[in-house]
């Protein structure tokens, strides 16, 4: 009566299937490499389509206006800038309010007299100027500030916690491979940086973490409980964990996906809603890629780091010594992708 | 959810989960019970307030108040906006937006409407000085002159000697006092002081100004302490030396160590010259107005002094705030301030919302087809946790001004991926456990000893991240970083409070007991029992009988697992046929 996943899981729990996850680092480390080197080659080839909130813009005020909607002038800057996402606001009960990212003079000269036309307003009653950034440089500087804080300290905690450092180490590095990835992606596709994006990539940060903190819960239990007396290499006990976690790191992506990407497909695609695509992109590719990375990065990692010490050098020399003693026919199948 | 069936020999779990669970209720009622009192006797509201970008709010227009000719520098803009800013942000949570225009004025948006403490709080400079008073007298409000200078400066308007005759020793010499300047302080008109949005003089020459309440005015002289020194302030109540407070309210002030040098000395000087009146007292200047001049009645070292003035609770708050942060490089005045609407349209947030929902939807029909009934815990813990963040939500948007944005809510939604993980690491640790041939209420109990460590240290790490950002961060991070911590905590407690017990009653039930087939838990399903402990072994091919002294922890569950095999042996099946 299981299912396919949970027999799945059974497998991959009792170790009668198993991914070589750890064995095959090589490969992922390769794979990582090069989607890290295409996204910072596209970060620096396309770079980031700032919005407004980042680079300041022109902003167009209609006054006088007798009756105040927001289609108008949405129809006026589609007509002159296609493509430019405009952030329209009524102002009061007569005014209207319209920013767009920074306009060519004769755009925005362009976009006065068809904001006047659209509205049935003398061309006097509408003004551009330039506005600054609303995200400032300030509010950047804080946010840099309070993340690197935050990795400093989520270092020494895991530090503390798992009791070694190494797994900081994995776990910091494989979260900043995260972000330059989805960073990478962003700059792929084009969408418009905003700040609600940058919101969605600091939720990136807190769950890419959280997932590798999760598995490591696991690796520390498997490499802890077993200890001296494991009939297991130290990377098979890596790997074994993060097998056993499989199930679970599948069901959590699939879950926190969902919605996600149902906001991404039917809320922006399908109905319409632009200003929520930014953000759930974001968020569907950090979801996908900070699963990804704990499983076939921070974890390898983990146990590159920690192989080189003498005293898990001597135990899995000895494991692999008694295997051989044993004499068991296929000892060379200890970790075995099937 | 269906309620335990049976009460079985064990009885501690489920008293524990019953006791759970009536916290839990305890919890939901009394929050509950905070919102309605909000609605029927506060200002509150079932439904929490929105953001600028969902429901608009006002946007005020301030224009740098600077005299004729001058202008404002790009950089003393941004240093206001930045000021600004934080001085918004002290008031809470409601992710104000804040830029420039023009390179000229700043505009700010706030959701809600502009009252009078917010705009208070964001135009004025807050330049906090410290002088000593050199005279005082009763405000005269019938000045011939009303453009009275109140620089002393260009304020000889006869021929009135303006240079002390001797030279100052101190900020307390009367020698400060000119001729001209007591010409200038006999006529001065206090309206003077709300004219013109800068009563200001040089630190180092004498002030003429007037109190708040432009009843009494001074004449100051130079600045002592400046507010550049100060690296904290808070507002509360004054207490007496016993300790009772006299419910008047008060900004604390805490000077570093340039500021508390410098007041330490002017304390010395001020108490020496106890009694004689107005010598001995000291202003606290605000924007050019004195908010308050005790007199020194000891000599205070630690560089806290405390300024009363006829605050209250709020005022103080935004004092406090605008002191911490700074004084503004200009002061600003309100130039225009509209409603504005909201920059999203309705269509998009109900799109949203649509969207959302429909992925629900997709959780609960993959969470029930990868758990069976055991998905329905999830789904209740879920919409228990929905709703206790709702409450918290509508209560704290209520008292803190929270605002609920777009990303917010997404956010909010995201939230349902690590909420439910926790619900997902329990429930494949009981697995585990049951796997490894435990029986299914000793398998939660395992199960939940581990899953609840890992919860713990996963969750504790989101609540680093959200406490790290909500302290340096400013602006929309700054609420991005409540809304995470926030959901962190509910999490907890939710899997805490029910899931866990909820599996401690289901436990007990046959169907599940039983290892039902629909039940998510069924132990042949889960490989268990028939596999048991040896094959777990089998990837490093290890005979099964050395595994029994490979660890204690290992050697525990072999026995179960031995026991229990030899009683099914014949079963072998279900989950094996399966597989592909």
């Amino acid at each position: 009566m299981a299912n396919r996943l949970t027999t799945f899981g059974n497998d991959l729990y009792t170790g009668k299937r198993s991914f070589n996850f750890i064995g095959g680092r090589r490969k992922w480390y390769t794979i990582a490499a090069v989607l890290l080197i295409l996204s910072a080659l596209v970060m620096v080839v396309r770079g980031f389509n700032f919005g407004i909130e980042f680079r300041g813009g022109s902003q167009f005020q209609i006054t006088g206006v007798a009756e105040a909607t927001q289609d108008p002038a949405a129809q006026a800057v589609e007509q002159v800038a296609p493509g430019t996402v405009a952030r329209i606001t009524v102002v009061g009960d007569s005014g209207v309010r319209v920013q767009t990212e920074q306009l060519e003079k004769t755009e925005s000269e362009e976009l006065v007299v068809a904001l006047a036309d659209a509205y049935g307003v003398d061309r006097s009653e509408v003004t551009s100027s330039f506005i600054g950034a609303s995200w400032g440089a300030d509010v950047t500087r804080q946010a840099i500030l309070g993340l690197l804080a935050f990795l400093l300290l989520a270092g020494i905690v895991m530090a503390l916690y798992f009791r070694t450092w190494k797994m900081s180490v994995a776990a910091i590095l494989s979260l900043i491979g995260d972000l330059v990835l989805t960073a990478g992606v962003y700059a792929a596709v084009g969408f418009e940086v905003t700040p609600a994006a940058m919101i969605g990539i600091l939720t990136i940060l807190s769950y890419s973490l959280y997932d590798t903190v999760v598995v490591f819960d696991k690796i520390r239990e498997n490499t802890a409980e077993q200890g001296e007396e494991s009939r297991r290499t130290f990377a098979e006990s890596v790997n074994l964990a993060v097998n056993q976690t499989l199930v679970r790191s599948i069901n959590t992506s699939v879950v926190a996906a969902l919605p996600v990407a149902a906001i991404l497909f039917i809320g922006a695609g399908a109905l319409g809603a632009d200003t929520l695509r930014d953000i759930s992109l974001a968020l569907l590719i950090g979801i996908i890629v900070g699963t990804w990375s704990t499983v076939f990065i921070a974890a390898p990692l983990y146990s590159q780091l920690r192989e080189g010490e003498p005293a898990i050098k001597r135990h899995d020399q000895r494991v692999l010594k008694e295997r051989e003693r044993a004499g068991v026919a296929g000892a060379s199948t200890a970790v075995t992708a099937s | 959810m269906a309620a335990p069936s049976k009460r079985s020999s064990r009885p501690t779990p489920v008293r524990k989960a019953w006791r759970s669970l009536t916290w839990l209720g305890v919890l939901i009622v009394a929050l509950f019970g905070i919102n309605a009192a909000g609605v029927i006797w506060g200002d509150g509201s079932w439904t929490p307030k929105l953001a600028l970008d969902l429901e608009g709010g006002t946007q005020i227009i301030l224009e740098p108040s600077v005299a004729d000719g001058e202008s404002v520098s790009q950089e003393q803009l941004d240093q206001a906006v930045s000021i600004i800013r934080q001085r918004v942000d002290a008031s809470g949570v409601s992710e104000a937006e804040i830029n420039t225009q023009g390179g000229q004025n700043v505009v700010v948006a706030i959701p809600g409407e502009l009252d009078e403490q917010t705009r208070a709080r964001i135009e004025s400079s807050a330049k906090l000085e410290l002088r000593p008073v050199l005279l005082a007298d009763a405000a005269t409000n019938q000045s011939i002159d009303p453009s009275a200078s109140p620089e002393p400066e260009d304020g000889a308007e006869e021929e009135l000697e303006s240079t002390p005759t001797a030279e100052p020793t101190d900020a307390s010499d009367p020698a400060w006092v000119t001729p001209a300047l007591q010409d200038q302080f006999n006529t001065f008109d206090c309206a003077a002081v709300d004219e013109s949005g800068a009563n200001v003089a040089p630190a180092d020459e004498p002030l003429v100004t007037c109190d708040a309440t432009r009843t009494i005015k001074y004449l100051l002289g130079p600045v002592e302490v400046g507010g550049e020194d100060i690296v904290d302030a808070t507002n509360g109540m004054v207490q007496t030396q016993t300790g009772a407070t006299t419910g008047q309210w008060a900004v604390n002030i805490v000077f570093n160590e340039r500021g508390a040098e410098q007041f330490a000395e002017v304390s010395q000087r001020l108490f020496a010259l106890n009694g004689q009146t107005p010598r001995d007292q000291f202003a606290f200047v605000l924007d050019g107005a004195v908010l308050s001049a005790p007199q020194m009645n000891g000599v205070i070292t630690d560089g806290r002094p405390q300024v009363t003035g006829s605050f209250t609770q709020e005022s103080s708050k935004a004092l406090a705030d605008q002191l911490k942060f700074g004084a503004l490089p200009i002061s600003f005045e309100v130039q225009s301030s509209d409603t504005i609407s909201a920059t999203l349209g309705t269509s998009q947030l109900q799109a949203g919302l649509v969207a959302g929902l429909i992925g629900l939807v997709l959780v609960v029909i993959y969470t029930l087809f990868q758990y069976r009934l055991l998905g329905t815990v999830t789904i209740a813990s879920l919409i228990i946790a929905g709703v206790i963040t709702y409450l918290t939500i509508t209560i704290l948007s209520w008292r803190e001004g929270y605002r609920l944005s777009l990303a917010g809510i997404a956010g909010l939604i995201v939230a349902i991926g690590f909420t439910a993980d926790s619900f997902i690491v329990y429930f494949e640790r009981v697995r585990d456990e049951l796997r490894d041939g435990r029986p299914l209420v000793g398998a939660v109990e395992a199960g939940w000893k581990r899953a609840l460590r890992t919860v713990l240290s996963s969750k504790g790490m989101n609540l680093l991240a959200a406490i790290v950002l909500f302290i340096l961060a400013v602006g929309s991070v700054r609420g991005f970083a409540f809304t995470l911590g926030l959901t962190t905590v509910i999490d907890v407690i939710v899997v805490i409070l029910f899931t866990h017990p909820m599996l401690q009653l289901l436990a007990q039930t046959r169907f599940f007991s039983s290892g039902h087939p629909w039940s998510g838990l069924d132990p042949k399903a889960l490989g268990a029992v028939y596999r048991g402990r040896a094959e777990f072994r089998k990837p490093v091919q290890v005979p099964a009988t050395k595994v029994a002294s490979s660890s204690r922890e290992a050697q525990r569950r072999q026995t179960i697992a031995e026991r229990k095999a030899a009683q099914v042996d014949a079963t072998v099946g279900a989950g094996e046929s399966k597989e592909s």
